[in-house]
């Protein structure tokens, strides 16, 4: 098992922008580069996924290094 | 034949040429033909993987719902991300396990960690129903960009026998290196078709995005915002929670997870995957720009909109380009599935039901089976409904394996395989009456608040799926357990 640590806290943000955060951002005004608000909203969601799992992922290998397991198989 | 065929009959030679290079020199066992021999580095997987995520359902379902739905498509580009975030903890545990105990399909998986083979059968008959709706689907949208494409000189339902004709050829020629070989090509011609027409259509028709958003919400206001009732908010969350986890449940795309070098892929992905799936964004403007530029496509038909906004916008020799990158978007991954689904049978279903078998008759078995699937969808196609349905059907089906297999990592699985395999045959009987029956949580409970009769009728299933697996799991475990719970 892949063993939790607490930034992997992080990876819940994006879920929770989408899944809490859809229903109270659902409008069309204050557009963000064009983009009705909602869409805009899921669109930073999606790169704010990316985002934290790009932290997320260099903050575990940064941490099995230090404990000198090499980070697994991989 | 038109313009516009001609390069899309061009296009489907060469994507039949990679194929049948791609086997040049080698003898096409059942290993060879179905995971290439386990010789894919990291990006062909990646490529295989990203081909299974640009199907026909992106181009034409994706801009078809944003034509005729307009922000419940919306949901199209949250599943994704979620489904990666929980890729980055599942599935390096899966690939681990797979790889200690070299395990080729997803129901040997079931069966390793259960110690049943009653659960692998039932875990690959439900992947296989699962698939069908979304071959389907593919039928569905090689007919229409055939017959689009063709100005009205082929039909609809001749297009679809077309595609289907088509599609068998080219799995029983290529297996699944052709598939590798062709999805690079795919997914270069889509992503620029996707990128250009999304960049080029709303500024061309609008002056911009915002312009286009702003034409659109003064012709339909509320159109680019969920509703209140029906596709709500609640349902867009619902939609999400439920799609997401059946994610990597098909059993093409947990099967092709083994095939990874190491775990690391995994991790790496979850943080470039998402970015690709942007794409998506590019697709639903193209659909926006059709609202106001071919008006009136009604139902099903709103899958066209992408295909008559293009015929409309550019030259025959053009469109057949279009076209032909959406011809690829359907034989890629039709053809996995297509693959997938037969395999699965006389792998999974067929060998461990009938016991000792050789090697070479479940290949042979494999390849017959090909057409039969084949047909079988093709009926299907042919009877209506439109494509993002089609797909919800798929997942209904298939992420009632999640709960099954969640349970099952740690090092003991914590449900017993009684408990497994009635909480799958539960939330499946579900699955089919509540989609049989057109039986919504609206219709029963009308006086009930919107936020709770919107959900996803997945859920319900889903729900009573887990509900039976804990129950009969701890009805059905060792004494001390069952005492406790007593």
């Amino acid at each position: 098992m892949t063993r939790l640590r607490p930034h992997h806290a992080l990876a819940a943000l994006p879920v929770l922008g989408i899944l809490v955060g859809v229903p109270f951002a659902n409008r069309v005004h204050g557009y963000i580069f064009g983009l009705p608000f909602v869409l805009a909203w899921i669109v930073g969601c999606v790169l704010l996924t990316s985002a934290v799992m790009a932290l997320i992922g260099a903050l575990d290998r940064a941490a099995a290094r230090d404990e000198g397991d090499g980070g697994g198989r991989a | 034949m038109n313009a516009a065929l001609a390069v899309i009959a061009a296009f489907v030679v060469v994507a039949f040429a990679l194929g049948l290079l791609a086997r040049r020199g080698r003898t096409m066992s059942l290993e060879q033909w179905t995971v290439g021999g386990r010789g894919f580095g990291a990006l062909f997987v990646f490529l295989l993987m990203a081909g299974e995520i640009y199907t026909t359902f992106t181009f034409l379902g994706g801009s078809g719902w944003a034509y005729g739905k307009g922000a419940p498509a919306f949901y199209i580009l949250c599943y994704g991300a979620i489904a990666y975030t929980i890729s980055y903890f599942l599935l390096p545990v899966v690939w681990r396990y797979a790889a200690r105990h070299q395990l080729h399909s997803q129901a040997d998986f079931f069966v390793a960690k259960y110690r049943s083979r009653v659960l692998g059968i039932l875990a690959s008959a439900v992947g296989v129903v699962a698939m069908v709706p979304y071959l389907v689907l593919q039928l569905k949208g090689l007919g229409i960009i055939v017959s689009e494409t063709s100005y009205g000189s082929i039909t609809p339902a001749v297009a679809i026998w077309i595609g289907t004709g088509l599609l068998v050829v080219y799995v029983i020629v290529s297996g699944v290196r052709g598939s590798a070989w062709t999805a690079v090509l795919k997914d270069v011609m889509i992503l620029a078709v996707a990128v250009a027409l999304g960049v080029y259509l709303p500024r061309h028709y609008y002056g911009g995005y915002q312009p286009m958003f702003e034409a659109i919400e003064h012709a339909k206001p509320g159109f680019l915002t969920l509703p209140a009732r029906g596709m709500s908010a609640t349902w867009l969350v619902s939609t999400v929670a439920l799609t997401s986890l059946g994610f990597y449940m098909w059993p093409h795309a947990f099967a092709s997870t083994y095939t990874a070098k190491g775990e690391d892929v995994f991790r790496k992905n979850a943080a470039v995957m998402p970015l690709y799936q942007l794409v998506l964004l590019f697709v639903f403007f193209a659909g926006f720009a059709a609202i106001l530029q071919v008006p009136g496509l009604k139902g099903a038909d709103a899958d066209l909109s992408l295909l008559k906004l293009v015929k409309k916008t550019f030259p025959p020799g053009l469109v057949g380009l279009i076209g032909a990158a959406g011809v690829l978007t359907a034989l890629v991954p039709g053809s996995m599935l297509m693959l997938t689904s037969a395999t699965v049978l006389a792998k999974n279903v067929y060998r461990p039901l009938v016991g000792a078998v050789e090697e070479r008759t479940v290949a042979i078995l494999a390849r017959a089976l090909v057409p039969v699937v084949a047909l079988v969808a093709a009926w299907l196609a042919l009877r209506g409904a439109s494509l993002v349905p089609l797909l919800l059907l798929g997942y209904n089906f298939v992420t009632q394996l999640f709960p099954a297999l969640v349970l099952s990592l740690g090092e003991t699985p914590w449900a017993t395989p009684a408990g497994a395999i009635a909480g799958i045959v539960t939330g499946e009987a579900a699955v089919i009456w509540l989609s049989a029956s057109g039986v919504t949580l609206a219709k029963l409970f009308p006086t009930w608040p919107g936020t709770i009769t919107d959900l996803n009728i997945g859920i319900v299933a889903m729900v009573a799926n887990i509900a039976v697996l804990v129950l009969v799991s701890v009805l059905t475990r060792g004494a001390p357990r069952g005492a406790r719970a007593a």
